[in-house]
């Protein structure tokens, strides 16, 4: 069976820096793939080669068998590839909603001058995917008025809104509390199995890990070195002081 | 649920028919500014646009001279002589030289999409100089009277029909600015000024987004440009000159660019304070423009239009509802969690 | 080969004009980040103080060499007074506001200044060529040609050679590279970032006066000069990209020459020569020869 990423021989140095040598990775339809690694090892640099908005000095990526070298992100989510940031990525300007409905008219391909981007499918998607984030409240409100914790979901909802065959995640947890967490992954989860959704997330929480990843791939300074089930890499000593800083 | 409450189409219609019906009562100088500030204001529509996708044009008159010019040469070459077709030609011009120069242009933000328009407007405005055997120069070209949809009005007539003409073709070409800003394109040029690498992210075109503006923007201000060139009967070189952009961009500062209305708030104020500023002071003329701009960038950053908002301001709508960060699967556990939200100490107060 | 000769020395004096006028701009570009529209009216400015001087010392009926202090200090005058007003009163408050805005306020000055130098010095031409005749001509290849432009480049080369020693030899050049590379750093380290920009848009004002003041006594001046010398000054660091002096220094030596050569070759096209240049440059490279591409951090 074809991969639905296949990344081979991946490198990327910036100046001295390695940020990727020789990353050689697979993920299959229906996996859900945890990434980990301490500051700086290589992750979101990972991210950043399979959307497009980074080229590898050398190595290539295919999705689905398809060779994706000079695709801008912009064609790379057009082949069903959705990301999701690390740093919220939102249109401040704009109402929650009038987020979703972008993402939604962006889907569909028909941009269009004249009939409006409010429309009656969009909007009542939109609104019942806000639901599902617990955002609805604030769909008329202004992104800005969102709290930090909000902001993520919603970046995550916009990418997931897209109907990804692959959805990349750069640390989703990141900014939610503690209490929070689980919930929100649960949330998320669900959601994507529903979907059918291929996922690859870049993770600090150890425990989000173990508890929705079934494969985890661990980067250390642009290399990954270790890949397996949770539970046995976790445990390994060499693994936890790459990632944890101790064994 | 229905979409966002719209704007009421009363009032904007309402004014309109005022605005036809004030030659009966006004002099014929004033219907001649009104039908100046009319026409400029599709220009200024086009800066303001722009300017929603955080493009900042110095060189607009480029499209709004070209406009003009098409007029003129089509008079003069061609013996084109009904108005409707050439504001047509004029069009035509304005949009076949935005998606020219939209290839290179839309690439760039900033500065550099600010002085490249700047450069190319320039460059128009030294070919319509030099080349005087074709443009005429700085003497420039006459435009004369045109009949219209076949009819030939009599001089006094003339500048009431053109008055006319204007009136209803800017209100059309607002309308259908207004249907822009609705649309998907229209939000997503909005979203680029925000972020355009997400746009990126979600499979739009920043590229195509910002060239599909970038050339409504340009046949908007041919549109003004022929109709300026027919109401004065004259045109020059001076069309294209970096004063003209500038003139724009004064605008479309000055009414705002919070609504598509906005640019004919700001030009009508702006044409009429300047026939009596400029009688006053010819010299004080552009640091009294410098000024009121400074004033407007420090202390009134949304123009004449914002202060329509203030003015009809309502109560707030209340406080932010509570938020948590946990998504909810279902109406009952929401109902459950705002309970939650209302036990919780609220820390900060 | 007269020809050649001409178009050559014609280029040099335009180039070295050029660097002259774009220095400042891209300078104070590359540390503030913005891009000052009111750099030609500055230039407008010391030119037509440089000029009010040399023609007022001139009425006296004195040595003409001393006109070529005047000139310096007029640019200097006009530099150290407009650039921290500008700077301090002005543009300060705007750094955090969105880029259009900076332009906006730029723009706003630039339309002040365009009237300051109206109500100053009239509208009538004024030209103080005493500069220009009194060092002479010289015959080069068969080519009768004026001292004076090559004055110019000795002044564009000091600048230049100036900037360059400041900001690789210097204490000031070091604070300068900190302060670009990144700002908020620079300030944790203790460096004064509000005073650097203050120093570096003056100094950007200075040079804008300088190229000024030493073309006085070679065109007659009219109002309105500013705008035109902005926007080839803009067309000349687009080609070398902005913020680099290196790039202001080859975009005016290609810009110079080309233009020079379409002078005398195909004068109907001389004015298209800079901006086909300038096009044609973006289109294959959109950051200019020595631009770089700023890439968001996602």
């Amino acid at each position: 069976m074809t991969a639905l990423l296949e990344a081979a021989g991946l490198t990327k140095f910036f100046g001295a820096v390695r940020a990727a040598e020789e990353l050689s990775v697979r993920v299959d339809e229906g996996e859900m793939v945890g990434i980990v690694g301490s500051n700086g090892s290589g992750k979101t640099t990972f991210l950043n080669l399979a959307t497009g908005y980074l080229a590898p000095d050398r190595g290539r990526i295919l999705l689905a068998g398809r060779d994706t070298a000079g695709l801008s992100p912009r064609l790379i989510t057009r082949l069903g590839v959705a990301r999701s940031f690390q740093i919220p990525q939102l249109y401040l300007g704009l109402t929650v909603l009038e987020n979703m409905l972008l993402s939604l008219a962006a889907r569909s391909g028909r941009g269009g001058v004249w009939a409006p981007l409010y429309r009656a499918p969009w909007t009542d998607e939109g609104r019942q995917i806000l639901e599902r984030f617990g955002l609805e409240a604030y769909a008329s409100r202004s992104v800005g008025e969102l709290p930090e914790g909000g902001r993520k979901l919603l970046d995550i909802a916009l990418a997931i809104a897209l109907r990804p065959r692959l959805l990349l995640m750069d640390e989703p947890t990141a900014g939610v509390s503690t209490e929070d967490k689980f919930e929100v992954m649960d949330t998320l989860v669900g959601v994507l199995r529903q979907g059918r959704i291929t996922t690859i997330f870049v993770e600090h929480d150890m425990d989000v890990v173990h508890r929705y990843s079934r494969r985890v791939l661990v980067f250390d300074q642009g290399l990954v070195i270790a890949d397996g089930e949770p539970v046995t890499v976790l445990a390994d000593a060499d693994v936890r002081k790459a990632v944890l800083g101790h064994a | 649920m229905g979409p966002r409450p719209r704007p009421s189409p009363l009032l904007p219609l309402g004014a309109l028919v005022l605005f036809l019906l004030a030659p009966l009562v006004l002099s014929g100088w004033i219907v001649f500014l009104l039908t100046v500030a009319w026409a400029k204001a599709l220009a200024v529509l086009g800066v303001v646009l722009l300017l929603r996708g955080g493009l900042l044009t110095f060189g607009h008159a480029l499209y709004y001279a070209a406009g003009a010019y098409a007029a003129g040469m089509a008079v003069k070459y061609l013996h084109v002589r009904e108005g409707l077709a050439l504001l047509g030609l004029a069009l035509l011009a304005g949009v076949g030289t935005s998606a020219l120069l939209g290839l290179l242009v839309a690439r760039y933000r900033g500065v550099y999409f600010a002085l490249l328009n700047l450069a190319f407007s320039m460059v128009l405005y030294g070919v319509l100089l030099k080349f005087y055997a074709i443009t005429g120069g700085t003497d420039g070209l006459g435009l004369p009277a045109p009949p219209l949809a076949g009819l030939r009005p009599v001089a006094q007539s003339l500048r009431l029909a053109l008055y006319d003409l204007t009136l209803v073709l800017a209100a059309l070409l607002i309308y259908a600015a207004h249907r822009f800003s609705a649309s998907p394109v229209g939000y997503t040029l909005r979203a680029i000024r925000d972020n355009e690498v997400r746009v990126e992210y979600m499979g739009a075109s920043v590229w195509r987004t910002i060239y599909v503006s970038y050339v409504i923007a340009g046949g908007l201000a041919s549109v003004a440009g022929a109709l300026i060139g027919l109401s004065v009967g004259h045109i020059t070189p001076d069309l294209s000159f970096w004063s003209q952009s500038g003139e724009f961009v004064f605008v479309a500062i000055l009414g705002g660019t919070g609504s598509v209305l906005a640019p004919v708030v700001g030009s009508i104020v702006f044409e009429f304070v300047r026939n009596y500023a400029f009688e006053l002071s010819p010299y004080t003329w552009q640091m009294t423009l410098g000024i009121v701009l400074l004033v407007i960038i420090f202390f009134l950053p949304g123009g004449l239009w914002s202060l329509s908002a203030l003015a009809r301001r309502l109560p707030r709508r209340g406080a932010p509802p509570p938020f948590r960060t946990s998504p909810r699967d279902g109406a009952g556990a929401a109902g459950a969690r705002t309970a939650d939200q209302a036990r919780e100490p609220r820390g900060g107060r | 080969m007269r020809l050649l000769t001409v178009i050559a020395l014609d280029g040099l004096a335009y180039a070295s004009w050029l660097f002259l006028v774009s220095a400042g701009l891209t300078f104070t570009y590359g540390v503030l980040r913005v891009l000052n529209l009111a750099h030609g009216n500055l230039y407008a400015l010391g030119a037509y103080l440089g000029a009010f001087l040399v023609l007022r010392y001139a009425a006296t009926g004195s040595a003409v060499i001393l006109g070529y202090g005047l000139l310096l200090l007029a640019a200097l005058v006009v530099g150290i007074i407009a650039g921290p007003l500008i700077e301090r009163v002005f543009l300060r408050r705007v750094y955090s506001r969105e880029e259009e805005v900076q332009l906006l306020l730029t723009f706003s000055i630039s339309l002040i200044l365009e009237d300051v130098v109206k109500l100053t010095w009239g509208v009538t031409p004024m030209f103080a060529e005493m500069p220009y005749t009194y060092l002479g001509r010289v015959r080069l290849g068969g080519v009768n040609y004026a001292w004076y432009p090559f004055l110019l480049t000795g002044i564009a080369l000091a600048m230049g050679g100036l900037l360059w020693l400041t900001v690789t030899r210097t204490r000031l050049g070091k604070v300068l590279i900190s302060v670009i590379t990144d700002r908020e750093i620079s300030s944790t380290l203790g460096i004064n970032v509000p005073r650097v920009y203050t120093l570096a848009f003056t100094l950007g004002a200075v040079l804008a006066a300088i190229g000024g003041a030493f073309t006085a006594p070679m065109f007659s001046l009219v109002p309105g000069v500013g705008a035109d010398v902005l926007v080839i000054s803009f067309a000349v660091i687009a080609i070398g990209g902005l913020g680099s002096i290196g790039g202001a220094a080859l975009g005016s030596i290609v810009v110079g020459l080309a233009r020079s050569a379409a002078v005398y070759l195909a004068p109907e096209l001389d004015l298209f020569a800079i901006y086909f240049i300038m096009a044609l440059v973006l289109l294959f490279r959109p950051q200019g020869f020595f631009g770089e591409i700023e890439v968001r951090r996602i």
